[in-house]
Protein backbone atom coordinates (compact mmCIF):
# COMPACT_ATOMS: atom_id res chain seq x y z
CA UNK A 1 0.00 0.00 0.00
CA UNK A 2 1.51 3.34 -1.07
CA UNK A 3 1.55 6.45 0.96
CA UNK A 4 -1.53 8.61 1.11
CA UNK A 5 -1.92 12.14 -0.27
CA UNK A 6 -4.91 14.37 0.35
CA UNK A 7 -5.41 16.89 -2.44
CA UNK A 8 -7.60 19.82 -1.36
CA UNK A 9 -8.37 21.70 -4.56
CA UNK A 10 -11.54 22.92 -6.25
CA UNK A 11 -10.52 22.83 -9.93
CA UNK A 12 -11.78 19.43 -11.19
CA UNK A 13 -9.32 19.22 -14.09
CA UNK A 14 -6.34 19.97 -11.85
CA UNK A 15 -7.62 17.30 -9.45
CA UNK A 16 -7.81 14.80 -12.28
CA UNK A 17 -4.33 15.57 -13.62
CA UNK A 18 -2.61 15.59 -10.21
CA UNK A 19 -4.46 12.49 -9.12
CA UNK A 20 -3.34 10.74 -12.32
CA UNK A 21 0.34 11.56 -11.98
CA UNK A 22 0.50 10.77 -8.27
CA UNK A 23 -1.45 7.53 -8.65
CA UNK A 24 0.86 6.48 -11.44
CA UNK A 25 3.74 7.09 -9.04
CA UNK A 26 2.18 4.72 -6.51
CA UNK A 27 0.41 7.17 -4.23
CA UNK A 28 -3.07 6.73 -2.88
CA UNK A 29 -4.84 9.98 -3.62
CA UNK A 30 -7.88 11.32 -1.75
CA UNK A 31 -9.44 14.56 -2.86
CA UNK A 32 -11.57 17.24 -1.28
CA UNK A 33 -12.94 20.46 -2.76
CA UNK A 34 -14.64 22.44 -0.01
CA UNK A 35 -12.68 24.70 2.30
CA UNK A 36 -15.29 24.61 5.05
CA UNK A 37 -15.02 20.85 5.60
CA UNK A 38 -11.37 20.37 4.65
CA UNK A 39 -10.21 20.02 8.24
CA UNK A 40 -12.60 17.14 8.82
CA UNK A 41 -11.39 15.49 5.64
CA UNK A 42 -7.81 15.59 6.93
CA UNK A 43 -8.58 14.14 10.32
CA UNK A 44 -11.00 11.55 8.94
CA UNK A 45 -8.22 9.65 7.21
CA UNK A 46 -4.83 11.06 8.12
CA UNK A 47 -2.68 11.46 4.99
CA UNK A 48 1.09 11.46 4.76
CA UNK A 49 1.07 14.69 2.77
CA UNK A 50 -1.56 17.36 2.15
CA UNK A 51 -1.62 19.38 -1.06
CA UNK A 52 -3.64 22.47 -0.24
CA UNK A 53 -4.93 25.12 -2.64
CA UNK A 54 -4.76 28.64 -1.19
CA UNK A 55 -8.05 29.83 -2.68
CA UNK A 56 -10.92 27.48 -1.95
CA UNK A 57 -14.66 27.96 -1.78
CA UNK A 58 -15.99 28.85 1.68
CA UNK A 59 -12.63 28.91 3.47
CA UNK A 60 -9.14 29.92 2.41
CA UNK A 61 -6.21 27.54 2.39
CA UNK A 62 -4.37 29.82 4.82
CA UNK A 63 -7.11 29.45 7.43
CA UNK A 64 -7.16 25.69 6.98
CA UNK A 65 -3.38 25.59 7.36
CA UNK A 66 -3.54 27.58 10.59
CA UNK A 67 -6.12 25.13 11.94
CA UNK A 68 -3.90 22.21 11.00
CA UNK A 69 -1.00 23.77 12.89
CA UNK A 70 -3.22 24.41 15.93
CA UNK A 71 -4.37 20.80 16.03
CA UNK A 72 -2.13 18.41 17.94
CA UNK A 73 -2.54 15.52 15.49
CA UNK A 74 -1.79 17.62 12.43
CA UNK A 75 0.68 20.25 13.61
CA UNK A 76 3.58 18.44 11.96
CA UNK A 77 1.70 17.16 8.92
CA UNK A 78 3.59 18.04 5.72
CA UNK A 79 1.54 20.56 3.72
CA UNK A 80 2.36 21.66 0.18
CA UNK A 81 0.45 24.81 -0.62
CA UNK A 82 -0.65 25.73 -4.14
CA UNK A 83 -1.44 29.29 -5.01
CA UNK A 84 -2.09 31.24 -8.15
CA UNK A 85 -0.10 34.13 -6.84
CA UNK A 86 3.66 34.38 -6.70
CA UNK A 87 3.92 37.55 -4.71
CA UNK A 88 6.25 37.78 -1.75
CA UNK A 89 3.34 38.68 0.53
CA UNK A 90 1.53 35.44 -0.26
CA UNK A 91 4.63 33.39 0.34
CA UNK A 92 5.16 35.17 3.67
CA UNK A 93 1.53 34.61 4.56
CA UNK A 94 1.86 30.89 3.86
CA UNK A 95 5.10 30.67 5.81
CA UNK A 96 3.58 32.49 8.77
CA UNK A 97 0.69 30.02 8.71
CA UNK A 98 3.20 27.15 8.93
CA UNK A 99 3.45 25.79 5.41
CA UNK A 100 5.98 23.02 4.74
CA UNK A 101 6.48 23.86 1.08
CA UNK A 102 4.91 26.19 -1.44
CA UNK A 103 4.27 26.08 -5.20
CA UNK A 104 2.83 28.73 -7.46
CA UNK A 105 0.53 27.95 -10.34
CA UNK A 106 1.23 27.06 -13.05
CA UNK A 107 3.48 24.29 -11.83
CA UNK A 108 4.88 21.26 -13.62
CA UNK A 109 3.91 17.66 -12.90
CA UNK A 110 7.54 16.82 -12.21
CA UNK A 111 7.68 19.56 -9.57
CA UNK A 112 4.60 18.23 -7.82
CA UNK A 113 5.98 14.72 -7.74
CA UNK A 114 9.39 15.84 -6.53
CA UNK A 115 8.02 17.98 -3.71
CA UNK A 116 5.44 15.46 -2.52
CA UNK A 117 8.12 12.77 -2.42
CA UNK A 118 10.44 15.09 -0.51
CA UNK A 119 7.75 16.01 2.02
CA UNK A 120 6.93 12.34 2.60
CA UNK A 121 10.61 11.61 3.17
CA UNK A 122 10.96 9.42 0.10
CA UNK B 1 16.13 83.76 19.44
CA UNK B 2 15.81 86.59 16.98
CA UNK B 3 13.07 86.78 14.41
CA UNK B 4 14.99 85.70 11.35
CA UNK B 5 17.56 83.18 12.35
CA UNK B 6 16.62 79.54 12.57
CA UNK B 7 13.06 80.58 11.95
CA UNK B 8 12.26 77.42 10.05
CA UNK B 9 11.58 74.22 11.94
CA UNK B 10 14.47 71.87 11.50
CA UNK B 11 17.00 74.62 12.05
CA UNK B 12 18.52 76.38 9.06
CA UNK B 13 20.88 79.24 8.76
CA UNK B 14 19.24 82.58 8.17
CA UNK B 15 19.30 83.89 4.62
CA UNK B 16 19.24 87.53 5.60
CA UNK B 17 22.88 87.65 4.51
CA UNK B 18 22.04 86.52 1.01
CA UNK B 19 19.32 89.13 0.73
CA UNK B 20 21.70 91.82 2.03
CA UNK B 21 24.29 90.86 -0.59
CA UNK B 22 21.73 90.88 -3.39
CA UNK B 23 20.27 94.22 -2.30
CA UNK B 24 23.74 95.77 -2.02
CA UNK B 25 24.71 94.49 -5.47
CA UNK B 26 21.47 95.81 -6.92
CA UNK B 27 22.22 99.25 -5.56
CA UNK B 28 25.84 99.04 -6.75
CA UNK B 29 27.28 99.62 -3.27
CA UNK B 30 30.67 98.14 -2.51
CA UNK B 31 30.90 95.77 0.43
CA UNK B 32 33.58 97.92 2.05
CA UNK B 33 31.43 101.05 1.70
CA UNK B 34 28.44 99.43 3.33
CA UNK B 35 30.60 98.00 6.10
CA UNK B 36 32.04 101.41 6.78
CA UNK B 37 28.60 103.02 6.74
CA UNK B 38 27.22 100.70 9.41
CA UNK B 39 30.41 100.60 11.44
CA UNK B 40 31.63 97.05 10.99
CA UNK B 41 34.61 95.52 9.21
CA UNK B 42 34.37 94.36 5.63
CA UNK B 43 35.36 90.86 6.67
CA UNK B 44 32.53 90.70 9.21
CA UNK B 45 30.02 91.93 6.62
CA UNK B 46 31.38 89.31 4.26
CA UNK B 47 30.66 86.63 6.83
CA UNK B 48 27.12 88.02 7.28
CA UNK B 49 26.51 88.14 3.55
CA UNK B 50 27.55 84.51 3.23
CA UNK B 51 25.19 83.58 6.03
CA UNK B 52 28.02 82.56 8.31
CA UNK B 53 27.09 85.05 10.96
CA UNK B 54 23.62 85.77 12.16
CA UNK B 55 22.37 89.30 12.18
CA UNK B 56 19.73 90.99 14.29
CA UNK B 57 18.79 94.09 16.21
CA UNK B 58 20.43 97.43 15.60
CA UNK B 59 22.90 96.18 13.03
CA UNK B 60 20.09 94.81 10.90
CA UNK B 61 18.20 98.07 11.16
CA UNK B 62 21.34 100.04 10.19
CA UNK B 63 22.05 97.85 7.19
CA UNK B 64 18.42 98.04 6.09
CA UNK B 65 18.55 101.81 6.33
CA UNK B 66 21.79 101.94 4.38
CA UNK B 67 20.26 99.72 1.72
CA UNK B 68 17.08 101.79 1.69
CA UNK B 69 14.88 98.84 2.50
CA UNK B 70 12.83 97.47 5.31
CA UNK B 71 14.57 95.34 7.90
CA UNK B 72 11.69 92.93 7.84
CA UNK B 73 12.18 92.35 4.13
CA UNK B 74 15.80 91.45 4.71
CA UNK B 75 14.91 89.23 7.63
CA UNK B 76 11.98 87.48 5.99
CA UNK B 77 12.85 83.92 5.11
CA UNK B 78 11.67 82.01 2.10
CA UNK B 79 8.15 80.63 2.30
CA UNK B 80 7.99 77.88 4.86
CA UNK B 81 5.90 75.65 2.63
CA UNK B 82 8.35 76.09 -0.22
CA UNK B 83 11.23 75.10 2.03
CA UNK B 84 9.34 72.12 3.33
CA UNK B 85 8.49 71.04 -0.21
CA UNK B 86 12.12 71.43 -1.24
CA UNK B 87 13.26 69.37 1.72
CA UNK B 88 10.68 66.70 0.92
CA UNK B 89 11.87 66.65 -2.69
CA UNK B 90 15.48 66.38 -1.50
CA UNK B 91 14.69 63.56 0.90
CA UNK B 92 13.00 61.63 -1.91
CA UNK B 93 16.28 61.64 -3.81
CA UNK B 94 18.77 58.82 -3.42
CA UNK B 95 21.54 61.36 -3.36
CA UNK B 96 20.02 64.42 -1.65
CA UNK B 97 21.81 67.76 -1.67
CA UNK B 98 23.11 69.25 1.57
CA UNK B 99 20.05 70.18 3.66
CA UNK B 100 21.73 73.30 5.05
CA UNK B 101 21.77 74.83 1.56
CA UNK B 102 18.00 74.57 1.04
CA UNK B 103 17.09 78.04 2.26
CA UNK B 104 19.95 79.68 0.42
CA UNK B 105 18.93 77.93 -2.79
CA UNK B 106 15.30 79.01 -2.35
CA UNK B 107 16.33 82.61 -1.79
CA UNK B 108 18.81 82.76 -4.65
CA UNK B 109 16.72 80.97 -7.23
CA UNK B 110 13.08 81.32 -6.12
CA UNK B 111 11.59 80.41 -9.52
CA UNK B 112 13.73 77.27 -9.85
CA UNK B 113 12.99 76.38 -6.25
CA UNK B 114 9.25 76.71 -6.86
CA UNK B 115 9.58 74.53 -9.95
CA UNK B 116 11.49 71.82 -8.07
CA UNK B 117 8.96 71.95 -5.24
CA UNK B 118 6.07 71.62 -7.69
CA UNK B 119 7.73 68.70 -9.47
CA UNK B 120 8.39 67.08 -6.12
CA UNK B 121 4.69 67.34 -5.28
CA UNK B 122 3.73 65.93 -8.68
CA UNK B 123 6.13 63.02 -8.22
CA UNK B 124 4.63 62.31 -4.83
CA UNK B 125 1.14 62.38 -6.34
CA UNK B 126 2.23 60.01 -9.11
CA UNK B 127 3.82 57.68 -6.58
CA UNK B 128 0.56 57.67 -4.65
CA UNK B 129 -1.29 56.83 -7.85
CA UNK B 130 1.10 53.95 -8.58
CA UNK B 131 0.67 52.72 -5.02
CA UNK B 132 -3.11 52.88 -5.41
CA UNK B 133 -2.95 50.93 -8.68
CA UNK B 134 -0.62 48.34 -7.14
CA UNK B 135 -2.99 48.06 -4.22
CA UNK B 136 -5.82 47.58 -6.65
CA UNK B 137 -3.94 44.78 -8.38
CA UNK B 138 -3.31 43.12 -5.05
CA UNK B 139 -6.73 43.61 -3.49
CA UNK B 140 -9.28 44.08 -6.24
CA UNK B 141 -11.51 41.02 -5.74
CA UNK B 142 -12.40 40.75 -9.43
CA UNK B 143 -8.79 40.96 -10.54
CA UNK B 144 -7.67 38.55 -7.87
CA UNK B 145 -10.37 36.01 -8.71
CA UNK B 146 -9.77 36.39 -12.46
CA UNK B 147 -6.04 35.90 -12.16
CA UNK B 148 -6.53 32.92 -9.89
CA UNK B 149 -8.94 31.36 -12.33
CA UNK B 150 -6.68 31.99 -15.31
CA UNK B 151 -3.60 30.60 -13.61
CA UNK B 152 -5.50 27.58 -12.32
CA UNK B 153 -6.77 26.91 -15.82
CA UNK B 154 -3.30 27.27 -17.28
CA UNK B 155 -2.03 24.86 -14.62
CA UNK B 156 -4.66 22.35 -15.57
CA UNK B 157 -3.83 22.64 -19.28
CA UNK B 158 -0.14 22.33 -18.57
CA UNK B 159 -0.57 19.26 -16.35
CA UNK B 160 -2.94 17.52 -18.76
CA UNK B 161 -0.77 18.31 -21.78
CA UNK B 162 2.39 17.10 -20.12
CA UNK B 163 0.69 13.83 -19.21
CA UNK B 164 -0.28 13.37 -22.86
CA UNK B 165 3.12 14.31 -24.24
CA UNK B 166 5.22 12.63 -21.57
CA UNK B 167 7.33 9.51 -22.18
CA UNK B 168 5.00 7.18 -20.26
CA UNK B 169 2.18 5.55 -22.23
CA UNK B 170 -1.35 6.76 -21.46
CA UNK B 171 -4.36 4.54 -22.03
CA UNK B 172 -6.76 5.70 -24.75
CA UNK B 173 -9.57 6.29 -22.25
CA UNK B 174 -7.33 8.66 -20.27
CA UNK B 175 -6.08 10.28 -23.46
CA UNK B 176 -9.68 11.12 -24.40
CA UNK B 177 -10.34 12.43 -20.94
CA UNK B 178 -7.35 14.74 -20.88
CA UNK B 179 -8.04 15.98 -24.42
CA UNK B 180 -11.55 16.86 -23.31
CA UNK B 181 -10.21 18.59 -20.21
CA UNK B 182 -7.75 20.62 -22.26
CA UNK B 183 -10.51 21.77 -24.59
CA UNK B 184 -12.77 22.76 -21.69
CA UNK B 185 -9.93 24.62 -20.02
CA UNK B 186 -9.07 26.42 -23.24
CA UNK B 187 -12.63 27.70 -23.52
CA UNK B 188 -12.60 28.79 -19.89
CA UNK B 189 -9.28 30.51 -20.36
CA UNK B 190 -10.61 32.41 -23.35
CA UNK B 191 -13.69 33.57 -21.45
CA UNK B 192 -11.66 34.58 -18.42
CA UNK B 193 -9.12 36.47 -20.55
CA UNK B 194 -11.84 38.35 -22.39
CA UNK B 195 -13.60 39.31 -19.18
CA UNK B 196 -10.34 40.48 -17.65
CA UNK B 197 -9.27 42.54 -20.65
CA UNK B 198 -12.71 44.16 -20.87
CA UNK B 199 -12.56 44.97 -17.18
CA UNK B 200 -9.10 46.49 -17.43
CA UNK B 201 -9.94 48.55 -20.51
CA UNK B 202 -13.18 49.98 -19.18
CA UNK B 203 -13.07 53.14 -17.07
CA UNK B 204 -13.05 52.50 -13.36
CA UNK B 205 -14.96 54.60 -10.90
CA UNK B 206 -13.14 56.75 -8.39
CA UNK B 207 -10.84 59.72 -8.62
CA UNK B 208 -7.69 57.65 -8.10
CA UNK B 209 -8.07 56.09 -11.54
CA UNK B 210 -8.66 59.37 -13.37
CA UNK B 211 -5.84 60.22 -15.69
CA UNK B 212 -7.43 62.97 -17.80
CA UNK B 213 -9.56 66.04 -17.08
CA UNK B 214 -12.43 64.40 -18.97
CA UNK B 215 -12.23 61.36 -16.69
CA UNK B 216 -12.33 63.65 -13.69
CA UNK B 217 -15.51 65.25 -14.99
CA UNK B 218 -17.07 61.90 -15.86
CA UNK B 219 -16.22 60.55 -12.44
CA UNK B 220 -17.82 63.62 -10.83
CA UNK B 221 -20.94 63.21 -12.96
CA UNK B 222 -21.10 59.45 -12.39
CA UNK B 223 -21.07 59.94 -8.64
CA UNK B 224 -24.18 62.08 -9.10
CA UNK B 225 -25.65 59.81 -11.78
CA UNK B 226 -25.32 62.80 -14.11
CA UNK B 227 -28.14 64.57 -12.26
CA UNK B 228 -27.17 68.10 -11.15
CA UNK B 229 -30.35 69.80 -9.91
CA UNK B 230 -28.54 72.88 -8.58
CA UNK B 231 -26.92 73.48 -11.97
CA UNK B 232 -30.27 73.03 -13.70
CA UNK B 233 -31.61 75.68 -11.31
CA UNK B 234 -28.93 78.10 -12.49
CA UNK B 235 -26.22 77.35 -9.92
CA UNK B 236 -22.66 76.09 -10.21
CA UNK B 237 -21.39 72.52 -10.17
CA UNK B 238 -20.02 72.28 -6.64
CA UNK B 239 -17.85 69.71 -4.91
CA UNK B 240 -15.45 69.09 -7.79
CA UNK B 241 -11.96 68.19 -6.53
CA UNK B 242 -10.07 67.62 -9.78
CA UNK B 243 -7.58 69.69 -11.71
CA UNK B 244 -8.06 73.19 -13.10
CA UNK B 245 -8.39 71.69 -16.58
CA UNK B 246 -11.10 69.36 -15.30
CA UNK B 247 -12.86 72.29 -13.66
CA UNK B 248 -12.82 74.17 -16.98
CA UNK B 249 -14.39 71.18 -18.73
CA UNK B 250 -16.99 70.85 -16.01
CA UNK B 251 -17.82 74.56 -16.23
CA UNK B 252 -18.41 74.17 -19.95
CA UNK B 253 -20.59 71.12 -19.35
CA UNK B 254 -22.56 72.98 -16.65
CA UNK B 255 -23.12 76.00 -18.88
CA UNK B 256 -24.67 73.81 -21.57
CA UNK B 257 -26.74 71.94 -18.99
CA UNK B 258 -28.13 75.21 -17.56
CA UNK B 259 -29.17 76.31 -21.03
CA UNK B 260 -30.70 72.96 -22.04
CA UNK B 261 -32.47 72.46 -18.70
CA UNK B 262 -34.40 75.66 -19.35
CA UNK B 263 -35.60 74.28 -22.67
CA UNK B 264 -36.18 70.78 -21.30
CA UNK B 265 -36.98 71.01 -17.57
CA UNK B 266 -36.52 67.79 -15.64
CA UNK B 267 -40.09 67.60 -14.31
CA UNK B 268 -41.55 68.21 -17.78
CA UNK B 269 -39.31 65.60 -19.35
CA UNK B 270 -40.04 62.97 -16.69
CA UNK B 271 -43.79 63.55 -17.01
CA UNK B 272 -43.56 63.24 -20.78
CA UNK B 273 -41.52 60.04 -20.56
CA UNK B 274 -44.18 58.55 -18.30
CA UNK B 275 -46.82 59.55 -20.84
CA UNK B 276 -45.08 58.82 -24.15
CA UNK B 277 -42.44 56.26 -23.19
CA UNK B 278 -38.71 56.44 -23.77
CA UNK B 279 -38.88 57.27 -27.48
CA UNK B 280 -36.46 60.14 -28.14
CA UNK B 281 -37.95 61.09 -31.50
CA UNK B 282 -41.49 61.46 -30.11
CA UNK B 283 -40.16 63.36 -27.13
CA UNK B 284 -38.14 65.62 -29.43
CA UNK B 285 -41.25 66.57 -31.40
CA UNK B 286 -43.35 67.00 -28.29
CA UNK B 287 -40.83 69.40 -26.76
CA UNK B 288 -39.71 71.10 -29.96
CA UNK B 289 -35.99 70.85 -29.22
CA UNK B 290 -33.06 69.42 -31.20
CA UNK B 291 -32.72 65.68 -30.78
CA UNK B 292 -29.15 66.00 -29.47
CA UNK B 293 -30.44 68.14 -26.62
CA UNK B 294 -33.14 65.62 -25.87
CA UNK B 295 -30.68 62.67 -25.89
CA UNK B 296 -28.39 64.49 -23.48
CA UNK B 297 -31.25 65.50 -21.18
CA UNK B 298 -32.50 61.91 -21.00
CA UNK B 299 -29.09 60.94 -19.59
CA UNK B 300 -29.19 63.80 -17.07
CA UNK B 301 -32.49 63.18 -15.32
CA UNK B 302 -33.41 60.47 -12.79
CA UNK B 303 -35.39 58.09 -14.98
CA UNK B 304 -37.18 55.72 -12.65
CA UNK B 305 -35.88 52.19 -12.94
CA UNK B 306 -33.86 52.83 -16.07
CA UNK B 307 -30.18 53.64 -16.20
CA UNK B 308 -29.10 54.89 -19.59
CA UNK B 309 -25.69 55.45 -21.15
CA UNK B 310 -24.53 58.40 -23.21
CA UNK B 311 -21.60 58.90 -25.56
CA UNK B 312 -20.65 61.99 -27.49
CA UNK B 313 -17.90 62.51 -30.02
CA UNK B 314 -16.60 65.14 -32.38
CA UNK B 315 -15.89 64.70 -36.09
CA UNK B 316 -12.47 63.20 -35.37
CA UNK B 317 -14.19 60.34 -33.56
CA UNK B 318 -12.75 61.39 -30.22
CA UNK B 319 -15.12 60.59 -27.38
CA UNK B 320 -15.91 63.84 -25.62
CA UNK B 321 -18.35 62.56 -23.01
CA UNK B 322 -19.14 59.10 -21.67
CA UNK B 323 -21.77 57.87 -19.30
CA UNK B 324 -21.15 54.16 -18.96
CA UNK B 325 -23.84 51.53 -19.00
CA UNK B 326 -23.61 48.04 -17.52
CA UNK B 327 -23.09 45.52 -20.28
CA UNK B 328 -21.85 48.11 -22.76
CA UNK B 329 -18.27 48.93 -21.78
CA UNK B 330 -16.83 52.15 -23.15
CA UNK B 331 -13.13 52.32 -23.97
CA UNK B 332 -10.88 54.10 -21.55
CA UNK B 333 -8.03 54.51 -23.97
CA UNK B 334 -7.81 54.26 -27.74
CA UNK B 335 -10.55 54.11 -30.26
CA UNK B 336 -14.08 52.89 -29.96
CA UNK B 337 -15.85 50.41 -32.24
CA UNK B 338 -16.43 52.04 -35.64
CA UNK B 339 -19.76 50.24 -35.98
CA UNK B 340 -21.37 52.29 -33.24
CA UNK B 341 -24.28 54.38 -34.61
CA UNK B 342 -22.55 57.31 -32.93
CA UNK B 343 -20.06 57.34 -35.80
CA UNK B 344 -22.53 56.36 -38.52
CA UNK B 345 -24.57 59.44 -37.61
CA UNK B 346 -21.63 61.68 -38.51
CA UNK B 347 -22.07 60.83 -42.20
CA UNK B 348 -25.82 61.58 -42.05
CA UNK B 349 -26.19 64.85 -40.15
CA UNK B 350 -29.60 65.55 -38.62
CA UNK B 351 -30.89 62.05 -39.40
CA UNK B 352 -32.10 60.34 -36.23
CA UNK B 353 -30.83 56.77 -36.01
CA UNK B 354 -32.27 53.97 -33.88
CA UNK B 355 -30.39 50.65 -33.89
CA UNK B 356 -30.53 47.61 -31.67
CA UNK B 357 -27.04 46.57 -30.66
CA UNK B 358 -25.74 43.35 -29.20
CA UNK B 359 -22.70 43.99 -27.06
CA UNK B 360 -19.98 41.42 -27.72
CA UNK B 361 -19.21 41.11 -24.03
CA UNK B 362 -19.54 38.12 -21.78
CA UNK B 363 -23.34 38.32 -21.52
CA UNK B 364 -24.17 39.74 -24.94
CA UNK B 365 -26.53 42.42 -23.66
CA UNK B 366 -29.05 44.01 -26.01
CA UNK B 367 -28.93 47.78 -26.14
CA UNK B 368 -31.17 50.20 -28.00
CA UNK B 369 -29.02 53.01 -29.39
CA UNK B 370 -30.38 56.37 -30.51
CA UNK B 371 -27.94 58.62 -32.31
CA UNK B 372 -27.90 61.88 -34.17
CA UNK B 373 -25.19 64.23 -35.39
CA UNK B 374 -25.42 67.94 -36.06
CA UNK B 375 -23.04 70.85 -36.54
CA UNK B 376 -22.38 73.48 -33.92
CA UNK B 377 -23.84 76.88 -34.74
CA UNK B 378 -21.45 78.70 -37.09
CA UNK B 379 -19.67 81.70 -35.65
CA UNK B 380 -18.21 82.95 -38.94
CA UNK B 381 -19.32 83.07 -42.60
CA UNK B 382 -17.89 80.27 -44.68
CA UNK B 383 -16.79 78.32 -41.62
CA UNK B 384 -16.67 74.54 -42.03
CA UNK B 385 -19.26 72.97 -39.77
CA UNK B 386 -17.98 71.53 -36.49
CA UNK B 387 -19.85 68.23 -36.33
CA UNK B 388 -20.76 66.54 -33.10
CA UNK B 389 -22.55 63.27 -32.60
CA UNK B 390 -24.57 62.07 -29.61
CA UNK B 391 -25.71 58.53 -28.80
CA UNK B 392 -28.08 57.47 -26.04
CA UNK B 393 -27.90 53.85 -24.88
CA UNK B 394 -30.95 52.19 -23.36
CA UNK B 395 -30.87 48.58 -22.13
CA UNK B 396 -33.59 46.35 -23.56
CA UNK B 397 -34.89 42.90 -22.66
CA UNK B 398 -32.97 39.97 -24.06
CA UNK B 399 -34.55 38.44 -27.11
CA UNK B 400 -33.96 37.13 -30.59
CA UNK B 401 -34.55 40.43 -32.34
CA UNK B 402 -32.00 41.17 -35.07
CA UNK B 403 -29.21 43.24 -33.64
CA UNK B 404 -25.96 44.72 -34.84
CA UNK B 405 -23.06 43.08 -33.04
CA UNK B 406 -20.64 45.68 -31.77
CA UNK B 407 -17.65 45.62 -29.47
CA UNK B 408 -15.87 48.12 -27.30
CA UNK B 409 -12.78 48.52 -29.44
CA UNK B 410 -10.97 46.32 -31.96
CA UNK B 411 -8.25 45.35 -29.52
CA UNK B 412 -10.62 43.49 -27.24
CA UNK B 413 -13.32 42.50 -29.72
CA UNK B 414 -13.77 38.82 -30.61
CA UNK B 415 -15.70 39.51 -33.84
CA UNK B 416 -13.49 37.85 -36.43
CA UNK B 417 -14.99 38.91 -39.79
CA UNK B 418 -15.59 42.58 -39.18
CA UNK B 419 -15.34 45.06 -42.05
CA UNK B 420 -14.58 47.85 -39.60
CA UNK B 421 -11.66 46.12 -37.89
CA UNK B 422 -8.64 48.42 -37.57
CA UNK B 423 -6.26 46.13 -35.72
CA UNK B 424 -6.10 42.48 -34.70
CA UNK B 425 -7.77 41.51 -31.47
CA UNK B 426 -5.68 40.29 -28.59
CA UNK B 427 -8.43 37.75 -27.95
CA UNK B 428 -7.51 34.65 -29.92
CA UNK B 429 -10.04 33.32 -32.40
CA UNK B 430 -11.74 30.07 -31.62
CA UNK B 431 -12.24 30.54 -27.90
Amino acid sequence: MGKRVLLIEDEPNIIEAVRFILSRDGWHVDTHSDGATAMAAVTHRMPDVVILDAMLPNRSGYEILRDLRDHEDTQNLPVLMLTARGQTKDRERAEEAGVSDYMTKPFSNADVLERVRALAGD
Amino acid sequence: MNSFSNSVPGGTRSLAGTRIRERRATLGIKQSALAKQVGISSSYLNLIEHNRRRIAGKLLLDIAAALQTDAALLAEGAELSLLNDLRAAAMASQDPPEPETTEEFAARYPAWAALIAEQGRKMEALENTIAALSDRLAHDPFLSASLHEMLSTVTSIRSSASILTGPDPVEPVWQDRFHKNIFEDAVRLGDASQALVTYLDAPQAGPSSNSTPLEEVESYLDERQFYLPNVEAGGEATGFTGTAQGQALLDRYAARLREEAVRVPTDVLLALVRQEGLDPLRLTHALGVPMQTLLRRLAQVPLQGTRVGLVECDASGTLTLRRSLDGFPLPRYGDACALWPLFGALSRPHMPIATTLRSLGAKGELIQAFAVAAPDAATEYGQDPIMRSTMLLVPVQQGDAPALEVGMSCRVCPKSACPARREPSILADGF
